[in-house]
């Protein structure tokens, strides 16, 4: 950064305090490191596909192509980051994305439920699976990481014992059909077929729009609700918080429902797309928001961070992974990317806290 | 502005009008807590006042703590009453005391670092403009009563959107008070609130607490440092080992005294006096290197 940084002279006396330039005002945001992270990536990866593939992550077929990746984890990641302000983390969350898949999947083809009732359905299940995750957390006080991987471990595991006691294998097909003449299946499985030109068409999928939304509302909950700024002070300090008259267990369980509601969102929009549920689906989903919440400005510890970094850094992950495929480049270099980019995101966001939010 | 110093602002207290006839805004009577075979105190009794500021010293472990987690709602006490306005009370939970305009502001957790100035200020209480769905927290209005109210008690904020971690910390401790007081507390419990601060930002805290004396609150002032207490006290209660080792008014007691009675006296007394005899004995001047040990390797 080469911003001089214009420090007036204190007033005598009184305490020291110094004009902020407009670069700094915008560097004192949480999201400011994931917006240079999000332009540092885009810059790396439209080189690498101009000298290396066919430019194509440049044109309107690429952005879509990477957004639609973004999304997927970026769904996720507007609630997981909101808990981390809140203080917690959710691993059991890419667990979830599978066992909310298979409900849907067991009602529509065992059940004969209809699809939209199999989707509510397993949103409400998956909720109170959440919820569950919450109780535990706030009443034995144990570390979310803790109580949530052993919940990772006990989703994943049922949602195997249960697809395979119903039908042998850990995938279920759901009929193409039945998703199209449904409403909620609509819904999930709906895009929009648009010309890239010269012949070739893509589309800009639903899950993209979901993104959009819950991240704009997730903002809009952190900045201007009640409910956004006692998260940010059950995060900040847990007891201070409920000495103010905060309810801090009622936040965080919530948050801990809201994680798993996307979670549910996610594998309805999956399921419709690819007409199936599979057992497997969100593995890894888990470290994937973690790592675009952190991307995001998001503190381990709790008590700050932003929606809108997180947004921005399932930007930088979906980006990524897209442009090492636009690149021409072998798929195995994507972990090494994220990796690096991790650690860079995390020293940027350290340094710019600060220097520029006069936060250590 | 230049602050003023501490003792000049101490000429400025108006004696503000005492109804001595009144019930206490707060009152602890024979007060006791058990932690299982542990005594934590034992028949403590402490008086506040609107308009006084109560004293509490005491070394660390004299049972402080747990006094004022007592006084607050965290703790109920094991044996003896509190009464509000001479009325007995019960709280079960802080929001009980809370309730009651009894305020506990802790050394370093009651503010936030790394929320805005506004944020911190309205946390628990944020104001809501709107409707249902579209009830929001009012920022508009939040911001500009946080700006006045740190402009009241001092403190020069551009932007109340700054991070409360860029202020110092008698400023974070100000804030807090204010906040306390705004929220509507009669009775501010202060838990040293200057013992992680240095001298000049004491001072800020000190004259805050003059303040908010001068404008009718009872306050607690909870301190080991005798220096912080005597200024500013109307009375001054002594816990010692669990017990009241001792109540005074203002005017009646020394610093030796209440050192004394904190049961830090003798063993302070023979400490100055080690200190003394270590002062005097002469040593080989420094100057000379043949005289200085061979370093250790």
């Amino acid at each position: 950064m080469a911003t001089t940084t214009t420090a007036t002279p204190a007033a005598p006396g009184s305490d020291r305090l110094r004009q902020l330039s407009v670069t700094q005002r915008f560097l004192a945001r949480p999201a400011a490191g994931a917006l240079l992270i999000v332009i540092f990536v885009w810059i790396v990866f439209a080189v690498l596909s101009l000298t290396r593939g066919n430019g194509a992550f440049l044109g309107l077929a690429g952005a879509l192509n990477y957004l639609d990746v973004a999304s997927q984890v970026g769904i996720l990641a507007t609630a997981v980051a909101l808990l981390m302000i809140a203080g917690e983390f959710d691993l059991s969350i890419g667990s979830m994305v599978g066992f909310a898949g298979i409900v849907i999947g067991i009602g529509v083809t065992i059940w004969g439920l209809p699809l939209w009732l199999s989707i509510i359905l397993a949103m409400a299940v998956t909720t109170v699976l959440g919820v569950c995750n919450g109780i535990i957390v706030v009443r034995t006080g144990l570390p979310s990481f803790i109580v949530t991987l052993a919940t990772l471990f006990i989703i994943r595991g049922a949602s195997s014992v249960l697809t395979s006691s119903v039908t042998n294998i850990t995938y279920i097909p759901i009929d193409p059909q039945t998703i199209a003449g449904d409403p909620l299946g609509a819904i999930f499985g709906w895009d929009l077929p648009i010309e890239t030109g010269g012949g070739a068409t893509t589309s800009i999928q639903v899950s993209i729009v979901f993104w959009v939304l819950i991240a704009i509302a997730g903002i809009y909950v952190l900045g201007r609700t009640r409910f956004g700024n006692w998260i940010a002070g059950a995060g900040g300090s847990a007891s201070a918080a409920r000495n103010l008259g905060v309810p801090v267990a009622r936040v965080k369980i919530s948050l801990f429902a809201m994680t798993a509601l996307s979670a549910a969102v996610l594998a309805s929009i999956q399921s419709a797309r690819f007409a199936s549920a599979d057992v497997l689906r969100g593995t890894g989903f888990e470290l994937d928001a973690i790592t675009t919440a952190v991307i995001g400005g998001c503190l381990l510890t709790g008590g700050y961070g932003s929606v809108a970094g997180a947004l921005l850094g399932a930007l930088a992950l979906g980006m990524a992974r897209q442009g090492i495929v636009f690149a021409n480049i072998n798929a195995d270099w994507y972990q090494i990317a994220i990796g690096t980019l991790l650690l860079v995101a995390v020293v940027l966001n350290n340094w710019i806290r600060r220097r520029f939010a006069g936060l250590s | 502005m230049e602050p003023t110093p501490l003792t000049d602002a101490l000429m400025d207290r108006a004696a503000p009008a005492v109804a001595a006839d009144r019930p206490p805004l707060l009152e602890a009577r024979d007060i006791s807590k058990y932690f299982g075979a542990v005594v934590a105190i034992e028949g403590v009794s402490l008086t506040v006042r609107a308009g006084q500021v109560t004293c509490l010293l005491g070394d660390n472990g004299a049972g402080k703590s747990t006094l004022i987690k007592t006084l607050s709602g965290v703790y109920q006490p094991d044996k003896g009453t509190l009464a509000v306005d001479g009325d007995p009370v019960r709280f079960s939970s802080p929001r009980d005391a809370l309730d009651a305009g009894i305020a506990t502001v802790y050394q370093d957790l009651s503010v936030m670092p790394l929320m805005t100035i506004t944020r911190n200020f309205f946390l628990g209480n944020e104001p809501t403009t709107g409707f249902g769905p579209f009830k929001r927290f009012d920022l508009g209005r939040a911001a500009g009563i946080a700006r006045e109210e740190m402009h009241r008690i001092g403190i020069d904020v551009r932007d109340t959107d700054q991070a409360v971690g860029t202020l110092s910390g008698g400023e974070r401790q100000t804030l807090a008070i204010a906040r306390a007081e705004y929220f509507g507390a009669r009775v501010l419990i202060l838990d040293e609130p200057t013992s992680a601060l240095g001298v000049k930002q004491s001072a800020i805290v000190l004259r805050h607490i003059i303040a908010a004396r001068n404008r009718g609150l009872g306050v607690i002032f909870i301190t080991h440092n005798v220096s912080h207490a005597l200024p500013i006290g109307d009375t001054f209660t002594i816990l010692s080992r669990g017990r009241t080792g001792g109540q005074f008014r203002r005017g009646e007691v020394d610093a030796d005294t209440l050192h004394g009675q904190m049961g830090g006296g003798d063993e302070l007394n023979e400490l100055t006096r080690e200190l003394e005899a270590l002062a005097t004995t002469p040593t080989a001047p420094p100057a000379s290197p043949s005289a200085a040990p061979p370093a250790p390797n």
